[in-house]
């Protein structure tokens, strides 16, 4: 029961630090603000979204805590960070910055 | 929906007053035993029974859960790309959607696909615009994914 936990942990963890490192990357290698804004909002949310869900099932498998303030904050994750990203390309459009060609 | 809601926790209330005990395993009977009594009378209701809408939004959260693995999987893909062969493009996207949290709620599940970010409504919020990381090989995927959004938020909101 415990490997079987730990597994889970480890691989959600991992999958989080995988796709946080992938937005990075995306952040620094793509073009433009609306490319980088594809990046951003997706792989950053699912990165710290699988991160959360890691701790999760630590405090609770191995320490024996129900946290529900780790699930509330997956949940404000899931309703801010799509509407951050169209805001943010929305103000560089709005604004007047040029996509690349 | 809210008023079935309502009526049926009303039910399930009166039933624990009824076997006098208050318990969470009387509420549970009291709540079965309330949704068996809206199922039969479910023609005098103008709106559909509220399962169906509850179903409806459980079914859109698969689908948004799994758009989002499918998603990060693609960015993924084009990030680690030795070459960055991107052609990225705006384009519009017409809605038959009217409610605000409607569109709101489209338009985080379009943010949230393979290769689109949602980059302004318009004012009379029949078009959304778009931007396409990859434009030639999105744009018919992206309809229909469009499509799937769509009716399934329809589905969910349909009273």
């Amino acid at each position: 029961m415990t490997v079987i936990a730990n597994t889970l942990i480890v691989i959600s963890i991992l999958v989080g630090l995988v796709f946080t490192v992938v937005a990075v990357v995306g952040i620094i290698r793509l073009p433009d603000v609306y490319t980088r804004a594809h990046a951003a909002s997706k792989s950053a949310t699912l990165g710290v979204l699988s991160i959360l869900v890691g701790v999760f099932f630590h405090f609770w498998l191995n320490e024996g805590h129900f946290s529900v303030k780790i699930l509330l904050g997956i949940l404000f994750l899931f309703i801010t960070a799509p509407i951050g990203g169209h805001l943010m390309s929305r103000a560089a459009y709005v604004s007047g910055v040029k996509p690349t060609e | 929906m809210a008023f079935q809601i309502l009526l049926n926790f009303f039910i399930a209330i009166v039933w624990m007053f009824l076997s006098s005990s208050a318990t969470a395993t009387t509420f549970v009977i009291g709540y079965l035993i309330g949704f068996i009594l809206l199922f039969v009378m479910r023609r005098f209701f103008t709106e559909r029974l509220y399962i169906d809408r509850v179903w409806a939004a459980f079914k859109l959260t698969v689908i948004f859960i799994k758009e989002l693995v499918l998603s990060n999987i693609s960015v993924l893909l084009l990030v680690i790309r030795p070459k960055l062969d991107l052609k990225p493009r705006f384009f519009a996207l017409p809605t038959e959607l009217e409610r605000d949290w409607e569109i709101t709620l489209l338009s985080s599940l379009i943010t949230l696909t393979p290769g689109t970010v949602v980059v302004h409504v318009s004012d009379d919020q029949r078009v959304l615009y778009v931007h396409a990381i990859d434009a030639d090989d999105v744009d018919d995927a992206i309809h229909s994914i469009k499509n799937t959004f769509e009716k399934a938020i329809k589905e969910v909101s349909r009273p």
